[in-house]
């Protein structure tokens, strides 16, 4: 049974006057990829920072509409960030370890939530790391410094800590960009991995990682949400002629 | 497009110069670069050789014991005894516990300045601290022996009203110049961890919050430790800036030798110097640099103490110089 996760409804994003975002509609559905396609700029990792509120932070920003999170408006004013962001958790374009020991990364979000309990950490950590497919690269030297690892174990470990919250949907922000191809096919298998249980929105420049990745897939341009359909529907059959450019490399 | 063909041009445009015409340029330039960058090792290893020199016979006289281990200071007695430890700890607790006052509060300012998301706020605040830096020592000693002492005073006979033992300082003791010093390692600790602080990458805070964790967590969980090394040594630059200090604590102290208790007047090495060397003679004025030669020794101390902490973090993470 497939419902919907996340229902974004008349979404608008004002940075100052600038209008970033203009009336956003978007469903993603529970245990899918959704893939966030566009050229820089299109307001796409915007919106992705909308989801978990990462924009909060943002100076003379304005948002208008409903972003429905199991049916709760994560903009309500009665909503505690920490616990949407325990429940949607988020991955960097650049992975950006803490500079602690590969267990104190993982750990760190549980800690936060107030788990003390040695086993119950130690667990979590295991789970955590597993779940990211990292964990028979580093589980005999978990006292090391996170950044020992290579970039690409590095990306993982920051999955990891992601997973490490137990959350429901994970965002990404272009994942794997910064990351060498073998890499970014690791990080890919995951992804494809990590839907059965979790929902994935994934922010990606690469197509063919959209393609290769996604259920479904909604192409971004100037601030719009130009097409939204299954990934096979944008790349075989885009209804959209500025769709069909873009994917087809003519601009962008 | 390229045909493939060369063609060479009459007049080639050389790239070679006369035998010399640019070494002789380079190799002066870099012959005085040399004897400048020359002048300061050689200060440096004058003064060291100096300080030994001229701090080493009177321990060698009066023996390391006699001088450094105990506590009489009577130089200019009949039979004179020359105990500098009393002197030692007052500078040692002193300094450590300006480090325990100034520290937290110099790292917490820090963190305001750094973190602060009204700009506005921190725009008053960092303009003071840097004049707070620019004030000159005597001005903090001035304002110590008009505004502190005297409420030190009071402060001191209400605690001991009544005591037969203890001797009234009016305020010039130990915990003045403690408050003194804590008050002058503000600005360094402040502009070092801020600098320490906002060399940590947003991507760190970024994933603090991401994680859910608040923006209090956030600093204290994952900024603050990014910045650790950052912070040690401002620290450590705080302990060289008290340990140095002469002229303000001089004018607060009370400055006459005594245990360092909270109440007491004491003396420290720096103080030690200024206040007798215009008239020591003889052996006197040897133990005198004796106790220079040890202030030396402490602060050189401080300094390998830095480096091995600036050392060890390119070693281990290189945060702070790495990731920009």
């Amino acid at each position: 049974m497939i419902e919907g996760k996340i229902w974004v409804e008349h979404l608008n994003l004002y940075y100052g006057r600038k209008h970033a975002l203009i009336d956003i509609n978007l469903k993603m559905k529970e245990h899918l990829i959704t893939a966030l396609i566009g050229p820089s700029g299109c307001g796409k990792s915007t919106f992705l920072k909308c989801l978990n509120r990462m924009n909060d932070l943002v100076a003379n920003t304005r948002i208008e509409g409903k972003i429905l999170l199991d049916g709760e408006n994560i903009y309500d004013k009665r909503v505690d960030t920490t616990l949407l962001r325990k429940k949607v958790g988020m991955v960097f374009q650049q992975p950006n370890p803490f500079p602690m020991s590969i267990y104190d990364n993982i750990a760190y979000g549980p800690r936060l939530h107030g788990v003390k309990n040695r086993e119950e950490l130690n667990r979590r950590v295991e789970e955590a790391l597993k779940g990211a497919a990292i964990y028979d690269e580093v589980k005999d030297h978990m006292k090391k410094s996170a950044f020992s690892l290579s970039g690409g174990q590095q990306q993982r470990l920051c999955i990891a800590r992601a997973l490490a919250v137990e959350p429901e949907v994970l965002l990404m922000d272009e994942p794997t960009s910064a990351l060498d191809p073998v890499s970014t096919l690791k990080i890919e298998n995951l992804m494809k991995r990590l839907k059965k249980n979790y929902t994935v929105v994934v922010v990606t420049h690469n197509m063919q990682q959209a393609a290769r990745v996604a259920d479904d897939t909604a192409f971004f341009l100037a601030g719009e949400v130009v097409e939204f359909g299954s990934a096979d529907q944008i790349f075989c059959r885009p209804l959209d002629k500025r769709t069909e450019q873009y994917i087809t490399g003519r601009f962008g | 497009m390229n045909t493939g063909k060369v063609k060479l041009k009459k007049e080639v445009n050389s790239i070679l110069c006369g035998p010399r015409k640019n070494n002789i340029k380079e190799s002066v330039m870099e012959a005085f670069f040399a004897a400048c960058a020359a002048v300061t090792i050689f200060v440096v290893i004058s003064m060291t050789l100096y300080m030994l020199i001229n701090g080493l016979p009177a321990i060698r006289k009066a023996g390391v014991e006699e001088i450094l281990l105990r506590t009489e200071w009577k130089p200019t007695a009949e039979e004179p005894s020359y105990g500098i430890l009393n002197i030692i700890l007052t500078s040692l607790i002193g300094t450590l516990s300006a480090i325990v006052l100034g520290v937290p509060i110099g790292i917490l300012t820090a963190v305001f300045l750094a973190e602060c998301p009204h700009k506005r706020t921190a725009g008053l605040v960092k303009p003071a601290v840097e004049l707070l830096a620019g004030i000159p020592s005597v001005i903090y000693g001035l304002l110590g022996l008009y505004l502190l002492n005297p409420w030190m005073y009071r402060l001191e006979r209400k605690l001991f009203e009544g005591s037969e033992t203890h001797r009234f300082t009016g305020g010039a003791n130990l915990l003045s110049a403690v408050l003194v010093l804590a008050i002058m390692i503000l600005p360094t600790v402040i502009n070092v961890s801020e600098t320490a602080l906002r060399a940590v990458p947003s991507g760190i805070r970024e994933a603090s919050l991401g994680l859910g964790a608040s923006r209090i967590q956030t600093i204290f969980h994952a900024v603050l430790p990014a910045a650790k090394s950052g912070i040690c040594t401002a620290v450590v630059l705080g302990v060289g800036r008290a340990m140095g200090e002469a002229m303000a604590i001089m004018m607060v102290s009370g400055n006459s030798v005594n245990a360092p208790l909270p109440f007491q007047s004491v003396r420290f090495l720096t103080t030690a110097l200024i206040s007798e060397m215009a008239y020591a003679q003889g052996t006197h004025r040897q133990v005198l640099f004796t106790i220079g030669l040890v202030l030396f020794v402490f602060i050189m101390m401080v300094n390998i103490l830095l480096n091995y902490i600036l050392k060890k973090d390119k070693e281990s993470h290189g945060y702070e110089k790495e990731k920009k």
